[in-house]
């Protein structure tokens, strides 16, 4: 009997080690698979996969950034001249343009004689920028040039100021405003639920007759459990008319929509947390500090809130948690213009919208793909900075305060 | 025992003659490739249509890794895809199966009615920014988008733009309803839906593609007719090889009880 029971603790505790061990295994291979797909990146392009850049060979010009292709492809940028080159037009080519010049007959069976006609068209035309697939490419014919094909490095994904990932022939995978969107909107939702979150959490610990408490608490833990959809519905019909019309912007999709929905949403965290961290505070310490003569208040702000000061930063990172990764709310109230944020009354785009959006289409494997994941890695590291931080704040507050 | 395996080869026959297909890809065709696969099952008992949406690349590339019969395209295929389709020695099949027009929309409160391609041009490429100068009031204009992973996304860019990127910092929304959503309570908002998708909530624009000699409005009628300009097939692809087990459920599509569903979600039917 003595001898089965100790076989069967064995067996749980082996059951418990070997859980512990898969999800450690599995949350370490969820990151490394991220930062595989991410890094590649750094090894695409600049221009779109399998396709390359010819001018005529006449054109001194060898090396193009992507921002200068993109101008050029939008007919921003007309001359050579302002990329070093001769006092020429700029001629934009796309690919499909050559079954205008030609008839299809005169391509061959198999397209096998495009690239001939290709270069033609380039040698024919001093001005020329051709955007043709690599296969087709006229490599090595009289009058050709093909230009060096850039890759895309991190100064251009973490500095540029573009999101445009598909802009053909130069997806611009500028980062910087939509990381800045994601910190801008969490950090004033947390400034707007913080206070807040903390008030109710006192009121409902200290203040709150029973009664009250057992009604207010299931009420706010339920709040927590609202689809993220459903206050993004609310956000969109609701405080978006409303931010328009009392701030008379000419749109209400901001930045400060998208705050308040998630302050709203994280304050159920906020408060359950720091809630829960101040009623654990020992009735000694309480009895103490009011038998020394301190009041009531007094001994909220002298004594339980400094005991509470780790569960109170613990709610805290919770809630940022909550808010910088929350998508589907965001996604629907703040606008998502991949502009760089000058105000909290402008439209934004964040990092888990974005990715929500445009991981359906991107092609697998390509660079749209891959700037998706180093944006997920973005996020990642962004939110592991915050837990770090907020770990060593609530180490030290519990050694000063205890 | 040989009871058996004559029960098991019935069986086996049964499920390769099941006619099981698969339909995905763009979400514009969604509801009318359900709507069809509903109606075809209900015909043919023994056929079986799933139909899931994702957009018209996830389709694509579905059809290429082979975990799709039919790809359902609200734009034409890339070359590039073509190319890597036909590099596994196989042809893809491109099938229109319905046309669909997309509707600018605005405020219902804004004067202006009319707009040539090249200032809806201007608008979403942000040259224009002001509704006073396309005729309207002194007031901003807040021109919004779809996602860049929807068809519509790309077929506007390519019909109304010109192939030209749209604006730095576009509002882009996530779905038609959203674009409705807020245009109706966006006094400078401008944006693009599908015709079927054109409430009272908003306004529809009557646009020109001639310079402003003939502005014509977004209706049933005149995309049929060919007088409106902004107008998209919608496209089914599928392998050559797979073609007998796609056919039948195509061909419905294209008979005139097929077409008249067309017409009831809203597009335009394929006139023969």
């Amino acid at each position: 009997m003595k001898k089965i029971r100790k076989i069967l603790e064995r067996f749980v505790e082996g059951i418990l080690t070997v859980s512990g061990a898969i999800t450690t295994i599995t949350i370490l291979l969820i990151v490394v698979f991220l930062f595989r797909e991410g890094l590649g990146l750094f090894n695409s392009p600049s221009v779109e996969k399998g396709y390359n850049l010819c001018v005529n060979a006449s054109n001194p010009v060898l090396h193009l950034s992507s921002v200068d292709i993109m101008e050029i492809f939008d007919y921003e940028a007309t001359n050579w001249k302002e990329f070093g080159g001769a006092d020429e037009e700029i001629v934009p080519f796309r690919f499909e343009e050559i079954f205008d010049r030609y008839p299809e007959e005169e391509m061959g069976e198999n397209y096998e004689l495009l690239p001939v006609r290709l270069g033609e068209a380039i040698a024919s035309t001093p001005g020329i920028i051709a955007f043709v697939p690599q296969e087709y490419t006229p490599e090595g014919m009289d009058g050709v040039k093909v230009l060096l094909n850039d890759k895309i490095t991190p100064s251009d994904f973490f500095g540029g100021k573009q999101w445009i990932p598909t802009a053909t022939p130069a997806p611009q995978f500028g980062t910087l405003p939509l990381i800045l969107g994601t910190l801008l909107v969490s950090f004033v939702a947390i400034l707007i639920a913080l206070p807040l979150g903390l008030g109710v959490a006192i009121y409902m610990s200290e203040l709150a007759s029973n009664r009250m408490r057992s009604f207010l608490k299931p009420t706010i833990e339920l709040l927590a459990g609202i689809p993220s959809v459903v206050y993004g519905f609310f956000g969109l019909v609701v405080l978006v008319p409303l931010i328009q019309k009392v701030f008379n912007l000419p749109v209400g999709e901001t930045a400060f929509a998208g705050s308040i929905v998630l302050a709203i949403m994280a304050l159920p965290t906020i408060i359950t947390v720091a809630e829960d961290a101040m009623r654990n505070t020992p009735r000694a310490m309480r009895e103490a500090s009011l038998a020394l003569g301190a009041t009531h208040w007094q001994t909220i702000y002298r004594v339980i809130i400094p005991y509470a000061g780790s569960g109170i930063s613990a709610a805290v990172v919770l809630g940022i948690g909550r808010a910088i990764g929350e998508t589907m709310a965001v996604l629907m109230v703040t606008g998502n213009a991949a502009v760089m944020p000058h105000s909290l009354f402008e439209p934004v785009r964040t990092i888990p919208a974005t990715i929500a959006a445009e991981l359906g289409e991107a092609p697998a494997g390509g660079p749209h793909y891959q700037a998706l994941f180093m944006l997920g890695c973005v996020l990642f590291i962004i939110t592991m900075i915050i837990s770090v931080t907020a770990e060593a704040i609530s180490k030290r507050e519990s050694n000063k305060g205890l | 025992m040989k009871k058996f395996i004559i029960a098991a080869a019935l069986v086996f026959a049964g499920f390769a003659t099941a006619n099981a297909q698969k339909v995905k890809g763009s979400d514009t065709v969604l509801p009318l490739s359900q709507k069809e696969a509903e109606e075809y099952m209900a015909a043919n008992p023994a056929a079986t249509v799933t139909v899931t949406g994702g957009g018209s690349g996830v389709g694509i590339s579905a059809l290429m890794e082979g975990t799709t019969d039919i790809a359902q395209a609200s734009r034409r295929i890339k070359f590039s895809e073509r190319q890597k389709m036909q590099a596994s020695g196989d042809k893809v099949v491109e099938k229109i199966i319905a046309y669909d027009a997309l509707a600018i929309v605005v405020h219902p409160s804004n004067k202006v009615t009319n707009l040539t391609r090249e200032q809806l041009e201007g608008i979403f490429t942000g040259k224009i920014t002001n509704w006073k100068e396309v005729g309207g009031a002194d007031l901003k204009i807040v021109p919004y988008s779809r996602e860049t992973s929807s068809g519509t996304y790309e077929f506007f860019k390519e019909s109304v733009l010109k192939n030209r990127n749209y604006m730095n910092g576009i509002m882009s929304m996530p779905a038609t309803g959203a674009i409705i959503q807020s245009i109706s309570q966006t006094p400078g908002g401008i944006g693009y839906v599908g015709l079927a998708y054109l409430n009272d909530d908003v306004k529809s624009i009557h646009v020109s593609y001639d310079g402003g000699q003939h502005y014509t409005e977004p209706s049933v009628e005149n995309a049929k007719n060919g007088s409106y300009p902004i107008v998209r097939p919608l496209y089914y692809y599928y392998m050559a090889h797979s073609e007998k087990l796609v056919k039948p459920f195509i061909d419905y599509i294209m008979s005139t009880e097929g077409q008249q569903t067309v017409k009831e979600i809203g597009f335009i039917p394929v006139s023969e």
